[in-house]
C-alpha cells in the first residue's frame, strides 16, 4: 500500500513539473524554474500568472474528481457512480452560468463557486432521493443521472443563448467539456476554500466506507453513523465538484476511470481507495492537460474531449461486466 | 428661362431622380457592411430595409441612420414578404436565405467582406453599380482615397502593438484591422499573418508597447474575461492600452478612416 502511494505521489510530482514546462513560450527547465521564483523578465509573468495557476487547478480539480468518485462509489456501493456521469458536474455548471449571467458573480466573487456548489448539492440530493442507497440499483442511479444531466445541460444552453453577449453561446462547449486554459490565481483562490472544506469532510470516511462493504446493518453495529456518513459524502462531493466546475467547467470520467484502475491495488477496499484516487485523479487530469497542450498547442482543445475518449470505453466495459455478472 | 432649364438639367445630371429610376427601386440589405455603404449611396426611398445589427451602436458606425429603415433579420420569409427587387448580401451572411431568395427569382448581389484597405473602393463600386448610383460611388471613393493618402504619413518610430480580442484572438497584418494598425503607425506583434488565437503566454513574451482591445459587450462572458487576466492587466499597467469601439473596424467602409485617425492620435500620445 505504501508503495502504491509512493508511486502515485511521484507520478503526480512529475506530471506537475511537466505541466509547468509545457507551453507556447519556449523556455528551458532551469530558466522556467528561476522565473517561477521571480527572475527573468516576461517569463516571470508566464510562469507565475499562467502556468502555475493552471498546474495548481489541474492538481486540485483532478484530486477532487478522483476523491469524490471514490467516495460516491464506496458509499453507493456502485462502480458507475461518478460526478460527471450522474449529472452533478453539469448541474454545478448550470449554477455557475446562472451566477455569471445574472451578474451575481461580478457583484460578489464568491457567488460563482457558491452557486455551483448549491446546484451540485441539489443534484446529489435529487439523485439520492431517487435512487436510494440500495446495493446494486445501478439502473435507477444512471437513469436519474441522465435526466439531471440532460435538464441542466439544456438549461445551461438556454441561459447562454438568452444572454445579450455575443460570445456566450460559444461558451456552451466550455461549460460542458471543461478547460483550464487562461485561468489565473483568482480562480485558484475562488475554488480553494470550498475544495479544502470538501477534502476535510471526506478525509476521514475511509473506515466507515470499509465497514459499509459488509452492509448497512453490519456497519451500524460497528459504530458507523449512517446519517452522518451520508451528509459528509453529499456535502463533500458538492463542495469539491461545485468549486472545480465553477472555474474549469464540467470534466467527466476521471472519477470513474481512476478508482476503477486503482481498486485492485488497494485490495478492493474503499477506504484506502479514497486517497489513492485523489492522487490518481490529480495525475490523470494533469496528464490530460499536458496532452491537450501538446496535441493542439494553438487551439483550446477541451479537457472533457480527452477524458471522455479514455473514459467512455471504460464505461462500456463496466456495463458489459455488470451485465455478465447479472446473467 | 434658359438658366432655369440649365439648372434643371444639371440637377438631373447630378442624378437623384433619374439614377433611382435606372436602378432597382426597392432594395433590402441583409449584411451589416452592405447596409452601411448602401445607406450612404442609395437615392432617397430606394433602400427599403437594413439588417437589425445596423442599429446596434456597438457593431454599426451608422446606428443612428439605420433607425430610419425597417430592420430585417436576414430570414428568407421576411425578406420575400418585403418584395425587394434587389437584395444586398455579404458573401457569408444567411446562406440558406440567400439561396432560397435566388431560387424564388429575387436578384441578389453578394459582396465579399473587405480584407484590406485596397478592397474598400472595390466594394463601394460594386454596391454603387448594383444600386445604379455609379457617380455617387466614384465620388465617395475619391473622397476616401484622398483622406487615406493624407493619413498614410511616414512614421519613424513605430511602437509595437497587439490587438487582443475575446477568447485570445488577434488579427495580423493581412487583415483589415491589421492594415488599420499599420497605417496608424504601429507594428503588429502578430506579424504578417491573418492572425488567429494568440496564447496569453505568447502575448506576455512579446511584451508589446501598446495593447488594443475591443469594448466588452454587456452580459458577462467567459470569453471576454481573458481581457482582465492578470497578464493582460500587467501589460496594461506597463504599456499603453486602448479600448476601441468595434463599430469603426468591422466593415470596410470609409469609417475605417476614423479608426485610423483615433489610433494615430493614440500613438502620438505615446511619444
Amino acid at each position: 500500500m505504501t508503495r502504491l502511494f509512493a508511486v502515485l505521489a511521484t507520478l503526480v510530482i512529475l506530471l506537475a513539473l511537466a505541466a509547468l514546462m509545457v507551453g507556447p513560450a519556449d523556455a528551458g527547465l532551469a530558466a522556467s524554474l528561476r522565473a517561477l521564483l521571480g527572475e527573468g523578465g516576461p517569463l516571470v509573468l508566464v510562469m507565475q500568472e499562467i502556468r502555475l495557476p493552471r498546474m495548481m487547478l489541474g492538481l486540485m480539480i483532478g484530486a477532487s474528481l478522483g476523491l469524490s468518485g471514490a467516495a460516491l462509489q464506496g458509499y453507493l456501493r456502485n462502480p458507475l457512480a461518478e460526478p460527471g456521469l450522474i449529472g452533478i458536474s453539469s448541474s454545478a455548471a448550470l449554477g455557475a452560468v446562472i451566477a455569471i449571467q445574472t451578474g451575481l458573480a461580478a457583484a460578489f466573487a464568491l457567488a460563482l463557486p457558491l452557486m455551483a456548489l448549491a446546484f451540485a448539492l441539489l443534484a446529489v440530493v435529487i439523485l439520492l432521493a431517487l435512487s436510494g442507497t440500495r446495493r446494486g440499483d445501478t439502473l435507477t442511479l444512471i437513469l436519474a443521472g441522465i435526466a439531471i444531466s440532460a435538464t441542466s445541460g439544456a438549461l445551461t444552453q438556454l441561459v447562454l443563448n438568452l444572454s445579450p453577449n455575443p460570445f456566450a453561446t460559444s461558451e456552451i462547449v466550455f461549460w460542458l467539456m471543461g478547460s483550464l486554459a487562461d485561468r489565473s490565481m483568482t480562480h485558484v483562490a475562488l475554488a480553494a476554500p470550498f475544495m479544502g472544506l470538501g477534502f476535510l469532510l471526506m478525509a476521514g470516511l475511509g473506515r466507515s466506507l470499509d465497514a459499509l462493504t459488509l452492509g448497512e446493518d453490519a456497519a451500524e453495529s460497528m459504530g458507523v453513523n449512517l446519517t452522518r456518513l451520508r451528509l459528509r459524502v453529499v456535502i463533500g462531493t458538492a463542495c469539491v465538484v461545485g468549486a472545480g466546475t465553477a472555474v474549469a467547467g464540467a470534466i467527466g470520467f476521471i472519477g470513474l476511470v481512476v478508482p476503477h484502475l486503482l481498486r485492485p491495488f488497494t485490495g478492493h477496499r474503499p477506504g484506502p481507495l479514497l486517497w489513492a484516487s485523489a492522487l490518481g485523479g490529480a495525475a490523470m487530469l494533469l496528464a490530460a492537460d499536458v496532452a491537450v497542450r501538446v496535441t493542439l498547442p494553438d487551439r483550446d482543445l477541451k479537457l472533457g474531449v480527452l477524458t471522455a475518449l479514455v473514459g467512455a470505453p471504460f464505461f462500456l466495459h463496466l456495463i458489459w461486466r455488470n451485465r455478465r455478472a447479472r446473467a | 428661362m434658359l438658366r432655369r432649364a440649365a439648372l434643371a438639367l444639371a440637377l438631373c445630371a447630378a442624378g437623384l431622380p433619374v439614377a433611382a429610376e435606372e436602378g432597382p427601386r426597392r432594395v433590402v440589405s441583409i449584411n451589416l457592411c452592405t447596409d452601411q455603404i448602401a445607406m450612404q449611396l442609395a437615392a432617397p426611398g430606394q433602400l427599403h430595409s437594413v439588417s437589425w445589427i445596423a442599429r446596434d451602436p456597438r457593431s454599426s458606425a451608422m446606428a443612428q441612420e439605420a433607425q430610419a429603415y425597417p430592420a430585417n433579420h436576414g430570414r428568407a420569409e421576411e425578406i420575400w414578404l418585403m418584395k425587394p427587387d434587389l437584395v444586398l448580401a455579404g458573401s457569408f451572411t444567411s446562406r440558406a436565405a440567400v439561396e432560397m431568395l435566388k431560387r424564388l427569382g429575387t436578384p441578389v448581389v453578394e459582396v465579399a467582406p473587405a480584407y484590406s484597405l485596397d478592397d474598400i473602393p472595390d466594394r463601394i463600386r460594386s454596391i454603387g453599380t448594383a444600386l445604379g448610383r455609379e457617380a455617387q460611388a466614384e465620388e465617395m471613393i475619391a473622397t476616401f482615397e484622398g483622406r487615406l493618402a493624407t493619413l498614410r504619413a511616414q512614421v519613424d518610430d513605430r511602437p509595437s502593438a497587439a490587438i487582443y480580442y475575446a477568447n485570445g484572438y488577434t488579427t495580423g497584418d493581412r487583415t483589415l484591422a491589421g492594415e488599420i494598425l499599420i497605417t496608424a503607425g504601429f507594428d503588429n506583434i502578430a506579424g504578417d499573418t491573418m492572425g488567429g488565437h494568440l496564447p496569453l503566454e505568447t502575448l506576455a513574451m512579446a511584451d508589446p508597447d501598446a495593447i488594443i482591445t475591443g469594448t466588452p459587450y454587456p452580459g458577462a462572458s467567459r470569453s471576454e474575461e481573458i481581457l482582465e487576466h492578470p497578464v493582460v492587466e500587467a501589460i496594461r499597467d506597463r504599456a499603453a492600452s486602448r479600448a476601441v469601439s468595434d463599430s469603426d473596424w468591422i466593415c470596410g467602409t470609409p469609417y475605417v478612416l476614423k479608426a485610423i485617425d483615433d489610433l494615430a492620435a493614440f500613438r502620438k500620445g505615446l511619444e
